[in-house]
């Protein structure tokens, strides 16, 4: 892992990844979507509503999978002090709070048909939604402070808080109620949905998680893009006012030589 | 250092109850905002009855809030906190300290008072030392959790409105095991049980809650 410590090692491994998780994403997509919404059977009782589910699962999938990135990112900058953590900390957050957007949409889109009303006050919607919240509270506290490794660190102490507590949570609200179909892909005894609607739905997983993996990889290379700009002078921070922009204007022809040092 | 752990409780308390302090403001506003459900939801018993368990325990949580943002404000702008940390406690036990004595200062007088709130919103006599026990178990977890985002906004200008962001998703497990239990005496499910979730959980929250703050208040003190 400290392999990747320098930035420039990242971006060139990053470059060679992006290309082929680009192509294997737009594959997966292709045959999952054509898969889920026009091969596979509609459901016996929901009719076709039930292919909600190929991108309702996905996305309920990613909300938690982005929240794990974003805890161990958060445990990596604190422990470690690792330089990229805190760069992936910031970019997995908004993907991880679009996602719980998109589960909480179609889930909201799905229950309508299904249960007769956008929102019910079931076990899942409930936590999905308070991990909603704990995504707003980590992008706020990023915003809230001018420095950068404060913002950082204090955010990664709130990751870290946010998932002792979101097992309590999760536990907390399903002993709360419960209207939610109970786990059903992820079992120990096998998954319980029906074989021929199997293949799209993990093709669906699949697509997710390599579109999860080119967005991320652009956020964290334009990250990085900041953070060097910001060190050669060229970007204001937060922090500096309009008063020192013209030493900024030395400074950046002291930067274009010492670029290549960078 | 038990001794230190004593002093710094006592001045905190001392302190909330002094001019300036926000003890009797935070128990002023916990009888103002019980009286405001009667106004909102109609002055039926038998929806007032229904609520009383959830709206005393939200007022409670948005007691506890309003005065979190204080927990390590003025320390904090005035350099005690950093003698505190260089003094002879360790920095998580002044955290401990400071938290039980938010505890004591702003929540205890709530939950105190608890029973006679419940009364008026028309609770069941028999759920009364229920919810008595249950905000007694169930509140140090919000001064202990509340301090984490307290640590976490200190050096933060206007860090009020984020605090309530951070740590209000949070509570959420305290409020449902704290309504449980008083929905509970009806005898469907298990009081104790709720009670014990609720130990539980101000017992977890004693243990990680200094460690994290005293990490947040390092990196403030920067």
């Amino acid at each position: 892992m400290h392999w990747f410590a320098n930035p420039a090692r990242f971006v060139r491994l990053a470059d060679r990844i992006l290309p082929v998780a680009m192509l294997l994403c737009f594959g997966l997509f292709a045959t999952g979507l054509y898969w889920a919404l026009i091969l596979s059977p509609a459901d016996y009782q929901q009719g076709s509503s039930v292919r909600i589910m190929y991108v309702h699962v996905p996305s309920a999938y990613m909300a938690m999978f982005c929240y794990l990135v974003m805890a161990a990112a958060g445990f990596s900058t604190l422990v470690w002090r690792h330089p990229l953590a805190d760069v992936a900390g910031k970019a997995v957050a908004p993907i991880g709070l679009a996602f719980t957007g998109l589960a909480l949409a179609t889930g909201s889109l799905w229950g309508k048909p299904m249960w007769g009303a956008w929102w019910v006050w079931d076990a899942r919607l409930t936590s999905v939604l308070v991990l909603f919240f704990l995504y707003l509270g980590y992008l706020a506290i990023w915003g809230a402070f001018d420095d950068r490794s404060k913002a950082a660190r204090a955010a990664a102490i709130l990751a870290l808080v946010g998932v002792i507590n979101l097992p309590i949570i999760k536990f907390s609200v399903d002993w709360w109620t419960t209207l939610h179909q109970p786990a059903s892909l992820f079992r120990a005894d096998g998954p319980r949905i029906d074989p021929s609607m199997r293949p799209p739905l993990y093709l669906m997983l699949a697509a997710f998680q390599t579109y999860f993996v080119v967005i991320f990889l652009w956020r964290m290379k334009a990250g990085l893009a900041a953070l060097k700009l910001q060190a050669l002078g060229a970007m204001p921070s937060p922090k500096q006012n309009h008063e020192q922009r013209h030493d900024q204007h030395h400074e950046q022809n002291l930067a274009t030589r010492t670029e290549e040092a960078l | 250092m038990l001794r230190a752990f004593f002093i710094l409780m006592m001045r905190d308390i001392g302190l909330s109850y002094k001019q300036g302090g926000a003890a009797g403001l935070v128990i002023a506003f916990y009888a103002v905002a019980i009286s405001l459900f009667p106004f909102g939801v109609g002055p039926d018993s038998a929806i007032l009855a229904r609520i009383a368990g959830g709206v005393l325990w939200i007022a409670a949580l948005l007691s506890a809030l309003l005065s979190l943002d204080r927990l390590f404000q003025a320390d904090y702008e005035d350099g005690t906190l950093d003698a505190l940390a260089l003094g002879p406690l360790p920095l998580p036990l002044v955290v401990l300290a400071k938290a039980l004595a938010h505890w004591l200062a702003m929540l205890l007088p709530l939950v105190i008072l608890s029973p006679l709130f419940g009364l008026m919103l028309h609770l069941e006599a028999q759920a009364l030392p229920t919810l008595f026990l249950a905000l007694l178990i169930g509140t140090p977890a919000l001064s202990l959790l509340g301090a984490v985002a307290a640590g976490l906004t200190v050096a933060v200008r206007r860090g009020g409105a984020l605090i309530a962001l951070l740590v209000l998703p949070l509570y959420i497990p305290t409020l449902i095991f704290g309504v449980g239990a008083v929905d509970a005496v009806d005898g469907l499910a298990s009081v104790s049980a709720n009670l014990n979730f609720l130990g539980g959980l101000s017992l977890m929250f004693a243990v990680l809650g200094p460690l994290a703050t005293a990490g947040a208040l390092r990196l403030a003190m920067e």
